[in-house]
């Protein structure tokens, strides 16, 4: 009830083999007037997952993805979150200034378009000190260099380091917002189609940068997807969605390779073979 | 010798729903066991179902119905039942597998590919490299590959990739479909002479071989699928 959660760098909680679910989802609904947004959506998340949420335009996965970051109220229902105390704790009632604490350190969300998470008009370095900072780092020269370490690992050159991101090109951008929410050791994830809007080429050098900080980090994430190929390369378990309602869940390859919904076979019959 | 993994009565089926839900059964009544040091061999005639075991086995298909038990550290898990996390869990640590054709990752390198898997499992990274070397090394590998991601490899050398990926790790029960398929006569000898290390080392293997003379000299038993062949049902 009181207390922020400490940020001590560990992560008792980040073991991909614990038996402790991070964030357990019940019941979550979401109603925009008499419209479903989202309805009975329930999963559990582990530390070190990767869960795509994949369906069309209007399938209700952002909307979904909103609620759990919290980013909206649902309806209905509730999302519980292990903190880094080892505590659950249901987010509808954690005071504003803990949520707040939370999205700002142990969560990431990655946006499709980086301008909605960049400030477009300060440097790429303080993009990413700016979340050092709201963590308490106050050395000027420890932040800079730790910018530039993320830099350097989003494959953005450190010349380019006090340059803003309106000069950047889309792949660059989202490599930017990508380093800007990984700099403060986040356990959990969210992103809303990652690499939707860039070229096949960005998307390719992008998925890969992605799927290597996911296993390094052993973040768990949960991604918004149209994209299969997407789903594919980057997830262990996939949720399908249509009408705001799960259609079917369950390892990624194996909704893939043998879909069990009708829903789900005409998704996946849809993908052109190259 | 200790049964590794146990499959009884398994059946398996597609339904096609965008055909009108109609019901494509691939197999009845499967039963049979892996053991500890032994390599069988999945036979009959294309279109039998050899694969749709296999990928039953891996988890990657759906079961109708009947039991995959596995034995783990944790020990029987019913493949048929388990979570997804469990089964993801099964894969790193029990069940490895050694697919006909490399899925390429963009802009990723032989070595890394090849690594990849123990690297997953806690090795450190120069550990890892030096265990993938020796493997292409014994595969045949051009030296100048190995830094290129395969993309571009001819169908062999991608098949070389895909078996040291394969072979790399200690998973106590391999599965292997038709790994020496696009190989020459040396590759080939080479890929028998990794699977009878394997079973020296006590590892359960079940494989497709489709070339004859591997299939004779790596084969401890033969599985007749043909005998798992579904009774034909109205849809």
């Amino acid at each position: 009830m009181n207390a922020n959660p400490s940020l001590n760098g560990a992560h008792p909680y980040n073991d991909p083999g614990s038996d402790e679910p991070l964030l357990q989802v019940r019941s979550l609904s979401k109603l925009y007037g008499s419209r479903i947004g989202c309805t009975n959506v329930e999963f559990d998340l582990w530390p070190g997952e990767v869960l795509a949420i994949v369906g069309e335009s209007g399938s209700g996965k952002t909307t979904l993805l909103n609620c759990i970051s919290t980013r909206l109220v649902p309806t209905a229902g509730g999302v519980r979150y292990r903190m880094r105390d080892g505590r659950m704790r249901e987010l509808f009632g954690l005071e504003e200034a803990e949520r707040r604490f939370l999205m700002r350190t142990d969560w990431g969300f990655v946006h499709q378009n980086p301008a909605d998470g960049l400030r477009m008009s300060v440097s790429a370095g303080a993009n990413v000190g700016e979340r050092l900072m709201a963590v308490g780092e106050r050395n000027y020269g420890q932040i800079r260099k730790t910018a530039g370490d993320w830099l350097s690992r989003v494959e953005i050159e450190m010349d380019r380091i006090d340059d803003q991101p309106r000069a950047f090109s889309g792949g660059m951008r989202q490599r930017l917002q990508i380093a800007r929410n990984l700099v403060t050791s986040p356990r959990l994830v969210f992103m809303d189609e990652p690499t939707g809007g860039l070229d096949v080429s960005v998307q390719a050098r992008l998925l890969d940068l992605l799927r290597g900080l996911v296993t390094d980090l052993g973040l768990a994430a949960i991604i918004v997807t149209h994209d299969l190929a997407v789903a594919r390369l980057l997830s262990h378990r996939m949720i399908v969605m249509k009408d705001g309602k799960v259609i079917e869940t369950g390892l990624t390859d194996r909704v893939l390779d043998d879909p069990q919904a009708p829903y789900t076979q005409l998704l996946v019959s849809s993908i052109l073979q190259v | 010798m200790p049964k590794r993994l146990i499959v009884s009565d398994v059946s398996k089926s597609f339904t096609m729903h965008l055909r009108g839900g109609v019901v494509l059964p691939v197999i009845g009544r499967a039963d049979f066991s892996l053991e500890s040091g032994k390599c069988f061999v999945l036979g009959g005639p294309s279109g039998a179902g050899k694969s749709s075991i296999l990928k039953m086995l891996y988890g990657n298909y759906a079961c109708n119905s009947g039991q995959i038990l596995v034995v783990t550290d944790n020990g029987m898990i019913d493949l048929v039942t388990a979570k997804p996390r469990e089964i993801l869990r099964i894969r790193k640590e029990t069940i490895g597998y050694v697919s006909q054709f490399l899925s390429v990752v963009p802009r990723v390198s032989t070595m890394d590919i090849v690594s990849e898997p123990l690297i997953e499992r806690g090795y450190f990274r120069d550990d890892a490299h030096a265990r993938a070397s020796a493997l292409l090394e014994h595969l045949n590998l051009p030296r100048y590959l190995w830094d290129l991601p395969p993309a571009t490899f001819s169908g062999g050398e991608q098949q070389r990739v895909n078996i040291a990926r394969g072979f790399i790790t200690d998973h106590p029960i391999l599965l292997l479909d038709e790994p020496t398929a696009s190989l020459d006569a040396a590759n080939r000898e080479v890929v028998i002479s990794l699977i009878e290390q394997k079973k020296r080392s006590g590892v359960a293997l079940l494989g497709i071989f489709h070339d004859e003379e591997v299939r004779s000299r790596v084969a401890d038993q033969i599985i007749d699928v043909s005998a798992f062949a579904p009774q034909a049902t109205v849809a």
